[in-house]
């Protein structure tokens, strides 16, 4: 079994902020992160597939079809945008990095051929902060 | 012989921002500066490299004391910076496009007052691992 990860990179904004709390509980929570005005972050996606080196190919999966996919379904729709307002898969959703990577998962896995198994996913808010997710 | 030495400290800030030029139209923003022209905003992770040069101090054997670099970093640049729109939430960018370029020569007339004008400064501002720039440009 080997695993092959793919690294995409996105520029975005965003802010924490709990619309169902006051600004100053928010502000208690969140802290500079709920600035109203947004803040925004490169984020660093790194996609790792799984499986068995293809005999004819030596590829587990042909990473420039990964990162082709990537591109099309994750990161067009979220470079230089605004998580909060733009991206659909996040609409009406805590606009955590954490939030950020499930919503990822769930909208890359339907877009993988049959037979090419996702393994996880890290995604980077800063170098000093990332989140790592499989799917469990 | 002189013997100037650089110092430098890494600081960083995270910011939103937009370029647009408000005398043009709506079509000639989005033309000149693509998506970077988002009416709602995108952001970065802004790396920023200060340097400074000079002697080493006889007694202290320093260029700079780094934590008083740090601090006045911290004072001039992060706090104002770190975690707002630049466009929207700060006095420098209120008019002027938050290009890297801008944002260099910024904190570099943020910074200069504050440090010995003995020592020599030099900005450099990463928007990204990949776009950086520097001010004053070294040739």
């Amino acid at each position: 079994m080997v695993y092959i990860t793919r690294i995409e990179h996105f520029n975005a904004a965003h802010k924490l902020f709990n619309p169902n709390w006051s600004r100053e509980k928010n502000e208690e929570v969140f802290g500079k992160c709920a600035n109203e005005n947004w803040h925004g972050h490169n984020f660093e996606l790194f996609v790792t597939v799984r499986g068995i080196p293809d005999p004819d190919t030596g590829f587990v999966y042909d990473a420039k079809k990964l990162s082709q996919i990537i591109k099309t379904h994750i990161t067009e729709k979220l470079d230089h945008k605004n998580l909060n307002l733009e991206v659909d898969f996040m609409k009406d959703k805590l606009c955590s990095i954490e939030n950020l990577v499930v919503g990822i998962w769930n909208e890359l896995i339907r877009h993988l051929p049959e037979g090419v198994v996702l393994h996880g996913l890290k995604l980077t808010e800063t170098p000093t902060i990332y989140v790592e997710y499989f799917g469990d | 012989m002189t013997q100037k030495v650089a110092v430098f400290r890494r600081e960083h800030f995270n910011a939103a921002h937009r370029l647009n030029n408000p005398d043009w139209d709506e079509a000639t923003n989005e033309r000149v500066f693509g998506k970077c022209n988002n009416p709602n905003y995108h952001g970065h992770n802004y790396e920023l490299v200060v340097k400074v040069v000079g002697t080493p101090d006889a007694g202290t054997g320093y260029v700079m004391d780094m934590k008083v670099l740090s601090d006045i970093i911290n004072t001039e640049v992060i706090e104002r910076f770190d975690h707002k729109n630049l466009n929207l939430d700060t006095a420098e960018f209120s008019t002027l496009n938050p290009s890297a370029e801008n944002i260099a020569i910024v904190i570099y007339n943020l910074l200069r007052n504050k440090i010995d004008a003995a020592l020599d400064l030099q900005i450099r501002l990463y928007e990204t691992p990949r776009n950086f720039v520097e001010y004053p440009a070294s040739l």
